[in-house]
């Protein structure tokens, strides 16, 4: 079963104390953007087979949103995180180029 | 290649089952096909039979990095129904259970295709409601489905409880004409067909990269090295999204693990499928007697082809309130496999960004039951550049907001 920890209660939380809430770090396209654009935001997931970056809410718990890094391969967890970030901190990025030196998400370097 | 019958039983037989031949070829893969189709599952292998039969194209190649229908073809719970609210699901849908009625005779291997019968349970007022109405669309679809009260679904399925704890039985959605199907016979049963029309079936080959030149598909990267191509058709279930970036765009899907389990062989006890949405579970007997279990999916992106305990446990709870006799029941096995989600949960079958390469993925929890018609829509797909089956099914549907919006008329995974 998955684990997690929250990172704000600090919970080691499995699977059926979480909800998924998708891919993480979204930049979001309103009313007046392309369609291309909102399309991309609405539907368009990265989907890898490898590290997924993404948000889960510790909902049967503390009930705070938080971020996960986790292998969709292998179920590995790099960390979790604060969800008031708009891009994983610098020790997750490093704990993850550790296993996967050519790790890239979206347009992040 | 030789036909199947009573009569090479007969003559086999006789000579000690000397003269059985390979159902299927594995030749060494040649410089150049007209066609490569990228995944030997059910959808692959029924586009390139179709694409043979129907279009007279059998320069073609199926890719496989497995082996041949061991992804979600093999895994599934085998329902065969077709019983959709919206127009362009029925159509599809539909028409491959017609075809599941004449694939053994077509293909002159048994796929065990069983029409038994499948009841949807409506168990909430809600349900009722939206089973009434899914009911009356597919009186206008031409699809032959009926709305049935509690009393039509106990003869039907004696061991059910109509009086369940939490949800009692109110009525149910009845399609006579579904079943189920042996899974692995409809791979093989295909693969038999495409190699006896000359296609090549090449299976431990994994597609490393796709050639473009100038916007324009030219071949693929194998393990098995590279081969040149006029068309590609990636039927790849849970790894579209992985083939697609190799392509250079991206599709609207997320993989997602779906699990399913077996009992123990037990005497025969029900020769219906029983489909219950509301408690998330469904079940149905299959010939060697083991009660066939699925349910829901998981709720985060997975390629493990494993999954959660605590969603079989929740399956099992379910099944066990609506049919108390299998509480006892001893599970034999348990598996996952990837489905390919899309926003709207219905499938792409479409023309993509890159010319010469189509997709045929995002069919999600509802595969198996849609491989005959959604191979005769894909092959017409490529041959023709256009069928009257997938038109409504193109990926650009999600940015002109046409939504073939299952997941709102059947409530959970369909």
């Amino acid at each position: 079963m998955l684990m997690l920890k929250c990172p704000y209660c600090g919970v080691m939380a499995d699977e059926t104390e979480l909800s998924a809430g998708g891919e993480a770090h979204l930049k979001r396209f309103g009313p007046q953007s392309s369609a291309e654009d909102f399309e991309g935001y609405l539907f368009a997931r990265e989907n890898p087979k490898g590290v997924h970056v993404e948000r889960w809410r510790h909902v049967n718990g503390c009930g705070k949103w938080f971020h996960a890094a986790r292998c969709t391969l292998t179920l590995e967890v790099f960390g979790t995180y604060s969800a008031q970030v708009t891009a994983p901190p610098q020790d997750i990025r490093d704990a993850i180029r550790a296993k996967h030196p050519d790790w890239r998400w979206r347009d992040m370097a | 290649m030789k036909r199947y019958s009573a009569f090479a039983i007969a003559r086999e037989a006789l000579r000690f089952h000397s003269g059985w031949e390979r159902a299927w070829r594995s030749p060494a893969p040649k410089k150049r096909y007209d066609v490569i189709i990228v995944g030997a599952g059910g959808h692959g292998l029924a586009s390139a039979y179709y694409l043979g039969k129907n279009f007279g194209i059998t320069n073609v190649a199926v890719l496989e990095k497995g082996w041949l229908g061991g992804g979600n073809t093999g895994r599934n719970t085998t329902i065969i129904r077709s019983n959709y609210l919206q127009d362009p699901s029925a159509a599809i849908y539909e028409k491959a259970r017609s075809l599941y009625e004449t694939m053994s005779q077509d293909l002159n291997y048994n796929v065990m295709f069983s029409p038994r019968g499948v009841i949807m349970l409506a168990q909430t007022h809600h349900e009722v409601r939206g089973y009434q109405r899914t009911a009356y669309a597919n009186a206008l679809q031409g699809v032959e489905t009926q709305f049935i009260g509690p009393d039509k679904v106990k003869e039907l399925c004696p061991i059910i409880s109509l009086e369940g704890p939490r949800y009692p039985v109110l009525g149910g959605l009845w399609q006579p004409r579904g079943g189920t199907a042996r899974h692995d016979a409809v791979a093989w049963g295909y693969a038999r067909a495409c190699s006896d029309m000359g296609m090549d079936i090449i299976q431990q080959c994994e597609v490393t990269g796709i050639r473009k030149d100038g916007g324009k598909v030219t071949g693929v990267d194998t393990t098995k090295g590279a081969m040149d191509c006029g068309q590609l058709g990636l039927v790849v279930a849970g790894h579209s999204g992985v083939l697609a970036e190799m392509a250079g765009f991206r599709l609207p899907v997320e993989s997602l693990a779906l699990q399913a389990l077996v009992s123990e062989p037990v005497k025969p006890c029900m020769d219906v499928v029983v489909m219950a949405n509301t408690v998330h579970g469904y079940m149905s007997q299959s010939d060697k007697g083991e009660m066939v279990i699925g349910g829901g999916t998981d709720g985060f992106n997975n390629y493990t082809q494993r999954g959660s305990f605590h969603h079989i446990e929740e399956t099992v709870r379910a099944l066990i309130e609506t049919f108390p006799m299998i509480s006892r029941l001893k599970m034999l096995r348990q598996w996952g496999g990837i489905v390919d989600m899309t926003g709207d949960r219905s499938p792409i079958l479409s023309k993509t960004p890159v010319e010469g390469v189509f997709v045929n993925c995002g069919w999600g929890t509802g595969g198996f039951k849609s491989i005959p018609g959604s191979g005769w829509g894909m092959a017409e797909l490529m041959a023709k550049g256009h069928s009257p089956l997938t038109e409504e099914f193109s990926m650009y549907r999600f940015r002109e907001g046409k939504f073939i919006d299952e997941s709102v008329a059947a409530g959970v995974a369909h």
